[in-house]
């Protein structure tokens, strides 16, 4: 592409406060966190005596951390798995010219415009031990006992009352997946499906054949937006649940206020803040470079 | 081309004095003006805040009273705000806070607070506030912050309904309580309620049954780092808190601790351990004092009182200390406590309070504040700083799944060797 040198430096000059700002507030504070994580700073007054890796190794060693990551992994990996293959599933349904298309469109993607507070508020009480899903199902004769989020079993390092928490998310997030694979779908030529119709593919082999390979850079954004929502995840399980009993339902986002916001332990939530920012970036690092490696 | 390079240095050189501009012309709160600051947003709360804003307002009518609430149950957001505002050199003239190592380990140890003992002194109040409060207010022999109002945290509230239909007797210590408590599970009732969904509440209850197997002296001891953990009464504490939970209600994980005190109320559980704010609830409730609930103080613990309380303090560099000073005269005086808490739902801190403005719960709550044995409560900020608290917080968070008394107990001591006051 051609730019005149004079247009660079305008563009340079137009863009340099934003990205100022932008330096300062988002890297100069991720790197303040990072010096804030090697400090002794634990109560109000700074205090930044180095002590290495000290913090780190008091978060691993808690069982709460611990914890957080184990439901941190299980609850990435359900709801994107969820949310791909249930939003696929709803954007065929359409594409496949379903009656009532516009209308069930508008109700499938509904959820995505409530916040999160909103989404737990409802779910909290839906799936309320004694007064929710459970006594409606006491109503018609079930013998529910299942304490929903907050139960405390455990299935192999998943915490159950997990559960709770995806349904809501993916409930949500589900219909903006489909309005992502939807538009793919729709990009999609019709002359090349009906060739393939016409050479005699059945409707699962143009799937796998010709559907997916062609929405695979779909697929692969969709996990990204997913991914980072469920790795920073904080609002929902705030007003769902909250740490839950022995942390069933903790996320590091919670941690991290609460040893932050309530316990004055600054360094140790930069801490954890860094653990985040360290998960999400080992998801969209990747991303990002294949991305531009694409463009090149 | 000159012309638009121009153009762009000009729009930058604005855009960035702006931003400077903005920051220097910061509003700055008029002359004689008072900000008062706390999370009392709802309910009785903040009628009684109210009220005493009335008071004042009539006493000082040139002074112009700022308002500032942050929303959001025990402070915990507003507690966010006001360090922000601390650490950013711009703190309000006077804000709320939890009495005892709340605001001590964390304000005044700081160096952010100013003594307000002449305010006492100089009105010759010394003597009308029980010398344990004055104890838990003080750091370093001068008293840090003025408390508004008392509330008591060991109390049983219980379903006479339940107890008189089961043919029982109030439990007045820890085995007649269990004794009790296998009847009602016998007959299918949840003998405790409990609304741990915020695990404070789980922290609130132990801090009753502590108290009831060690006593007031050695339950304050432990508060300060000198007891161990492994100590046999503390450790019966843990155990009996351990034993209780198999009378808890099956969801208490779900509840907040408003729901299980309502629990009570409705008959669908016999006792719950919780603050005299529960009284205000039931109040409000329409329900009745003797036929829907009453209360004793919780298993083990007559004669005591555990205390916490909201108090004001002043912060060093308040912008209009003068007023400061008023409103905590008016926070220590008879005229203002009376004006807050029988609105508020809380006794007075002084001893002399006008019996005839409170209800009856509250008028008991008063005989005993005034001959009881009083110690700070460790759930609402009294007894420990707050690192400490979160810490039991999360403790208790996984003691009351697992009920694994060894290993809480060590968890505990591990805390108390980090946080409790070394000296």
């Amino acid at each position: 592409m051609y730019c005149p040198k004079k247009d660079v430096r305008l563009a340079v000059m137009i863009l340099f406060p934003l990205l100022a700002l932008l330096f300062l507030f988002i890297y100069g504070f991720i790197i303040w966190s990072l010096r804030v994580s090697f400090t002794d700073w634990n109560g109000i007054l700074p205090n930044m005596t180095w002590v290495g890796l000290n913090n780190y190794k008091l978060l691993f060693a808690s069982q709460r951390f611990q914890t957080d990551l184990r439901n941190t992994f299980f609850f990435t990996l359900f709801f994107i798995a969820i949310c791909i293959i249930g939003g696929f599933f709803l954007s065929y349904l359409l594409y496949s010219k379903l009656k009532g298309e516009s209308f069930l469109r508008t109700i499938y993607l509904f959820p995505l415009s409530l916040s999160f507070v909103v989404t737990g508020v409802l779910w909290r009480w839906i799936f309320s031990p004694e007064v929710g899903l459970n006594s409606l199902l006491r109503m018609i004769g079930f013998k529910a006992e299942f304490g929903w989020f907050t139960s405390t079993h455990s299935i192999g390092g998943f915490n159950v009352a997990l559960i709770a928490l995806i349904i809501a998310a993916t409930w949500q997030y589900m219909g903006y997946t489909m309005a992502m694979f939807l538009a793919g779908l729709r990009g999609i030529p019709d002359q090349l499906i009906e060739s393939a119709q016409i050479d005699g593919a059945g409707e699962f082999a143009i799937i796998r054949k010709i559907i997916l390979p062609i929405i695979k850079p779909i697929t692969f954004s969709a996990m990204i937006v997913l991914g980072h929502v469920s790795l920073k995840i904080f609002d929902l399980a705030y007003a769902m649940t909250g740490k839950g009993p022995a942390f069933v339902t903790d996320f590091p986002g919670l941690f991290m206020f609460e040893t932050t916001f309530r316990g004055n332990h600054y360094a140790e939530g930069a801490a954890i803040s860094i653990m985040m920012l360290i998960l999400v970036a080992v998801v969209i690092v990747p991303y990002l470079y294949l991305t531009f490696k694409g463009e090149d | 081309m000159r012309k638009s390079f121009l153009i762009a240095v000009l729009v930058f050189l604005t855009a960035t004095t702006m931003v400077f501009a903005q920051g220097a012309a910061e509003p700055k709160p008029k002359s004689n003006s008072l900000e008062i600051f706390s999370w009392w947003t709802a309910g009785g709360e903040a009628d009684g805040l109210q009220a005493m804003v009335d008071v004042f307002n009539k006493k000082y009518p040139g002074i112009e009273i700022i308002n500032a609430t942050v929303a959001g149950g025990a402070g915990t957001n507003a507690k966010a705000v006001l360090a922000t505002r601390m650490q950013g050199g711009n703190p309000p003239d006077a804000f709320q806070v939890h009495a005892g190592h709340e605001l001590i380990d964390t304000w005044v140890v700081a160096d952010f607070m100013e003594p307000v003992t002449f305010i006492l002194e100089d009105n010759g109040w010394m003597d009308k506030f029980p010398a344990d409060v004055i104890d838990i207010i003080s750091y370093k022999g001068e008293v840090y912050s003025i408390p508004v109002n008392v509330h008591r945290s060991n109390v049983m509230w219980y379903s006479p309904k339940l107890f008189k239909k089961y043919n029982l007797a109030v439990p007045n210590t820890m085995d007649e309580f269990f004794k009790v408590a296998d009847v009602f599970k016998a007959n299918g009732i949840p003998a405790l309620a409990l609304g741990d969904n915020e695990s404070w509440a789980a922290t609130h209850l132990l801090e009753s049954v502590i108290l009831a197997n060690t006593g007031p002296d050695k339950y304050r001891a432990l508060w300060d780092g000198k007891v161990s953990w492994n100590d046999p009464q503390v450790r019966k504490g843990l155990s009996d808190y351990a034993k209780m939970m198999a009378y808890t209600n099956r969801d208490h994980a779900a509840l907040a601790n408003m729901d299980a005190a309502g629990y009570v109320a409705e008959g669908k559980a016999a006792m719950n351990i919780m603050g005299d704010w529960a009284a205000g609830y039931y109040y409000s409730q329409g329900f009745k004092q003797g036929t829907d609930w009453d209360w004793a103080p919780s298993p083990g613990t007559k004669g005591n009182f555990i205390m916490l309380s909201d108090s004001f303090g002043l912060a060093k560099n308040a912008p209009n200390r003068d007023n400061v000073i008023k409103w905590l005269a008016l926070c220590a005086s008879k005229e203002g406590q009376d004006a807050f808490n029988p609105v508020k739902g809380s006794i007075p801190s002084r001893i002399d309070g006008d019996r005839s403005k409170y209800d009856a719960y509250l008028n008991a709550a008063m005989d005993d504040f005034a001959s009881n044995a009083i110690v700070p409560s460790v759930a609402h900020g009294a007894a420990i700083s707050e690192p400490w608290l979160t810490r039991i917080n999360d403790i208790m968070s996984v003691f009351t799944t697992d009920l694994n008394v060894d290993k809480a107990m060590r968890e505990f001591q591990a805390a108390s060797d980090r946080y409790a006051p070394k000296n």
